[in-house]
């Protein structure tokens, strides 16, 4: 009856899905490979080795070979851990870094996904470590079951109240999400300031919070100086959580509806601002998260200037994981092993830490304008973006 | 007399999808060619082939008698290819004279937009062919049939002499289609050659030279409109006979399941669009809708279902009034709405078909289980109603957007239909639907109807109305001309109605 080569059902499924994915990783594997590549073309211009910048850049996020086949002679021979400590600790710093880019990209992914551009996440960052860090400094004879998860509790919390403000004000007055949480990051920062040098401000000159509770510390695996602790599993643990929600749950459905196409979601009886409210707390939330997980899990104390731009290097990642809490995952691991990297690169290779900034600006620019990259390539548009042009009529 | 054009051989293969399969279409010099085929035949796929959009597996195309190769539109348009798609391609917050001119700016000294060179290009095109514009307006104040005039002049502007015209009637008025029909005939006569694509057989009869029929991606032949009837059409397209008369018993309508009483509504503009309207929709049977687009029916049928506010006015559904509640309320007392605008308000097009069949149930059980969405039964539901309705498509895991047209709004009727409804609103429910899905459709709907659910039926088709209803109500200017019974209903009652004005013989208004 119909023109179709109807495959068994699951096939149709498992086929689509797996060519789906392969079309989806293309762009972003080259655009990555792309931005490498200007990025050496800009080292070598600056009359640098790119050779030797890149070596740099691997052997400080990842380590090198020769450190780790050393590490383990000695550690096998002597069963002395120093030099075993020093092979393994760029790529356990890698993980480390990318903690709070996971949690942060999966905040703004959360957003793309309702149809919300969360520039907030920076300022929730900022909340969620301040509260977090009270919650674990300011508590005190709790044993770790309990104290840990308050903790933890308190910067999703915090995160989420700074969330759910500019989703309120979207919802209730449809004043625009991007202003509101711009205007909540100049509050947060302030705010910051002031707590930092009053109410939250540890005795002594520097204006920073006490140190927290021992009990209230994400565990670490290993000794110092390695600072790799739970928290990264923490983070892995809730982009699966976010996966299913988002896929697998009715409240999620609601949330891509919503973001796809806000009339049809209306249309379907949907509640569409009470979605940007749900929305905005729970991205709010994950970006506190990652203030918690680099309180809690790393520094163990707040100070001034805390955030490395964490929460502005998530919009980026979200995009370059094209919101999907796996593709953000991978993202938040390359920007980690990239900043991470960046640092060796800069001590021994002097290039500047800002050429990992033109890579992965590179790499966004490539993101958002995949034409440059299927040009650069020959690759063929994908499918989905052909049909378009084909929408039936309607209006 | 020459061929301006010839696609020979012409295949084109989407995943699971033989979309053209060797295709063949001549188009004669100063002539008009209908392409006919049913919903998923192929027909806008071979159009942008031919206007460089998709890229051909296999096939050439010969303009007059010398082939070309066309990579993209730009080159289309270089051969004197214009297309009109389904779907206008305006942007709606500029003027005329500019989306004209969008992609081709004259410029004055080199940087300066020359705007009025175009309008005035706009003007003498507008002279020529008859296409009544304001160079100066804006998109999104002109009316449908206004804004395909703007594409027509778009086309004309870069020089086309072969135009193509997808679906150019399925959102025209009746009074539209005659000035559409008026200006192809000013085309032909200055040259222009034509394909014209469409599912209305009697407009195929009226204005084409010659006849093409595809199905399932193939030719199935061409025919001299002379010797053809909306009959021999019909079934060629579908490939069995079709019964183009609805078959009904009379109606056996019992209370009242939707009463409106003297109902205001405000559209998105702030307008009072709907002024005053009073009717009653009883179960079992199907109150008619009739009026010319614009005339305040999407507002009506919009404060029906919960998506614009009411300014006063009761609405009383089963007996319960309904002010300040939610489309969700308003659906699970058993309201079905098949929307006028299909993309808009119906499908969410990047989701698969089968999200898309559960759009409005999605959160009760079978197919989920307190917050957890349930697979297995959404995808046996998509499944069984795709059988069901017939939609053309490889899987049910296919998005709605990579869809043809008619296919999608089956999925909508599909979805709205397998729920327990008690009123059905059914606004144009059989726009841009090939003739076999339009006799499946009406026939559902008489089912319904016949199951004691109330229907009611807006639609700009008057044939459409005349065919189904029992009561027709007619809109002119937001409030309700006349309620005249079907039975004694004529074409030409109705067509004054719908002018606004009230002949003598309305007398037997209810
Ligand atoms: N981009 C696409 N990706 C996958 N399949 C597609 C795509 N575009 C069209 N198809 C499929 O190709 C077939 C032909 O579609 P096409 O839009 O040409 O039909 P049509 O004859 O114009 O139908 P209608 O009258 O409903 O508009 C359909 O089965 C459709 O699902
Ligand atoms: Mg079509």
């Amino acid at each position: 009856m119909s023109n179709t080569t109807a495959p068994a059902p699951d096939a149709g499924k498992k086929e689509k899905k797996r060519s789906a994915l392969a079309q989806e990783l293309l762009v972003p594997v080259l655009a990555v490979v792309t931005g490498l590549i200007v990025g050496a073309i800009v080292i070598a211009v600056s009359g640098e080795n790119p050779f030797v910048a890149y070596g740099a850049l691997f052997a400080g996020s990842f380590g090198t070979p020769a450190d780790f086949i050393e590490g383990f002679q000695i550690y096998f021979s002597t069963g002395e851990t120093r030099e075993l400590v020093k092979a393994i600790y760029p790529f356990t710093e890698s993980l480390v870094t990318a903690t709070p880019y996971i949690f942060a990209g999966l905040s703004v992914a959360l957003g793309f996904r309702c149809g919300l551009f969360n520039i907030g996440a920076e300022g929730q960052f900022f909340i969620g470590a301040l509260t977090s860090a009270f919650v674990g400094y300011s508590l005190k004879g709790l044993p770790m079951i309990v104290h840990l998860p308050l903790a933890i509790l308190g910067g999703a919390l915090g995160g989420a109240l700074w969330g759910t403000i500019p989703g309120y004000l979207k919802a209730r007055f449809g004043a625009h999400e991007v202003v509101n949480t711009i205007m909540m990051n100049w509050i947060a920062f302030k705010l910051s300031d002031w707590l930092l040098n009053g109410p939250m401000k540890a005795s002594g000159f520097r204006p920073v919070t006490p140190n927290i509770e021992p009990s209230a510390e994400l565990p670490r695996f290993f000794a110092d100086p390695l600072r790799f602790n739970l928290g990264f599993f923490i983070a892995l643990l809730v982009a699966y959580l976010v996966y299913w929600f988002l896929f697998k749950t009715t409240l999620g459905f609601e949330i891509r509806s919503v973001g796809a196409n806000p009339d049809a979601a209306k249309y379907a009886g949907m509640n569409i601002v009470r979605n940007f409210v749900l929305v905005m707390f729970l991205a709010g939330g994950l970006a506190g998260l990652a203030g918690a997980s680099q309180v809690l899990g790393v520094d163990h104390w707040v100070g001034q200037g805390f955030s490395a731009g964490y929460g502005f290097d998530a919009i980026a990642l979200a995009l370059l994981g094209k919101s999907h809490p796996l593709g953000v995952v991978l993202s938040a691991l390359l920007f980690g092993f990239l900043r991470s990297g960046a640092t060796d690169m800069q001590s021994m290779a002097r290039i500047p830490i800002d050429i990992i900034s033109i890579i992965q600006g590179m790499v966004i620019i490539f993101i958002a304008a995949p034409d440059i990259i299927r040009w650069l390539y020959r690759v063929r548009a994908v499918k989905k973006e052909e049909t378009v042009l084909t929408r039936g009529w309607g209006k | 007399m020459t061929n301006v054009l010839e696609l020979r051989g012409i295949t084109k293969r989407f995943p699971g999808v033989l979309a053209n399969d060797k295709i063949d279409i001549t188009l004669r010099e100063g002539k008009i060619l209908a392409l006919l085929g049913e919903n998923g035949a192929g027909k806008s796929t071979l159009m942008n082939i031919l206007y460089g959009l998709y890229k051909p597996d296999e096939g050439n195309i010969f303009i007059r008698g010398k082939e070309v190769d066309i990579h993209g539109p730009n080159d289309a348009i270089a051969q004197g290819i214009g297309m009109v798609h389904q779907h206008f391609m305006l942007v709606p917050v500029m003027t005329v004279t500019e989306n004209v001119m969008l992609g081709i700016e004259p410029t004055k000294n080199g940087i300066f937009l020359d705007k009025e060179k175009v309008a005035k290009s706009i003007r003498e095109i507008s002279d020529q062919y008859g296409l009544e514009v304001d160079p100066h307006a804006y998109i999104k104040d002109l009316p449908v049939g206004i804004q395909q005039r703007v594409e027509i002049i778009k086309v004309l502007y870069r020089h086309a002499d072969i135009l193509i015209l997808d679906e150019p009637t399925a959102v025209l008025t009746p009074q539209e289609v005659e000035g559409l029909f008026k200006i192809i005939a000013t085309l032909i006569k200055a040259g222009k050659s034509i394909i014209f694509i469409t599912h209305k057989l009697k407009e195929v009869l009226a204005v084409a030279d010659d006849i093409t029929v595809l199905r399932l991606g193939q030719v199935v032949g061409s025919i001299d409109p002379k010797k053809a009837t909306s009959e021999i059409l019909a079934t060629m397209m579908v490939g069995r006979d079709v019964n183009l008369v609805v078959q009904k018993q009379p109606a056996k309508p019992g209370a009242p399941v939707l009463v409106v009483e003297n109902l205001y509504v405000r559209d998105e503009r702030q307008h009072m669009t709907v002024q005053g309207v009073s009717f009653d929709v009883r179960k079992g049977e199907v109150l008619g809708v009739a009026g010319v687009q614009g005339n305040g029916q999407t507002e009506l049928v919009y404060a029906l279902t919960g998506l614009l506010p009411l300014e006063t006015g009761t609405i009383r559904l089963l007996n319960e009034p309904i002010r300040h509640t939610t489309p969700r309320n308003i659906l699970e007392r058993g309201v079905a709405h098949i929307p006028e605008d299909r993309q808009r308000h119906g499908l969410i097009l990047s989701f698969p078909i089968h999200d898309n069949m559960v759009l409005c149930t999605y959160y009760k059980p079978p197919f989920a289980k307190g917050i957890s969405m349930q697979e297995k039964p959404i995808f046996s539901n998509a499944e069984e109603l795709v059988s069901q309705y017939d939609v053309r498509t490889p899987s049910i895991y296919v998005n709605a957007g990579n869809l043809s047209g008619g296919n999608q709004q089956k999925v909508i009727v599909a979805r709205e239909f397998s729920r327990p409804i008690e009123v059905l609103i059914a606004s144009q429910p059989t726009r841009g639907l090939d003739v076999g899905s339009i006799e499946y459709i009406h026939s559902q709907i008489i089912k319904k109807r016949d199951e004691g659910t109330g229907v009611l039926l807006v639609s700009s088709e008057l044939d459409e109305i005349l065919a189904l209803s029992d009561r027709i109500a007619v809109m002119y200017k937001g409030q309700i001309m006349a309620i005249v019974d079907a039975k004694k209903a004529t074409k030409e009652q109705l067509g004054l109605l719908m002018a606004g004005v009230h002949p003598s013989d309305t007398s037997n208004k209810n």
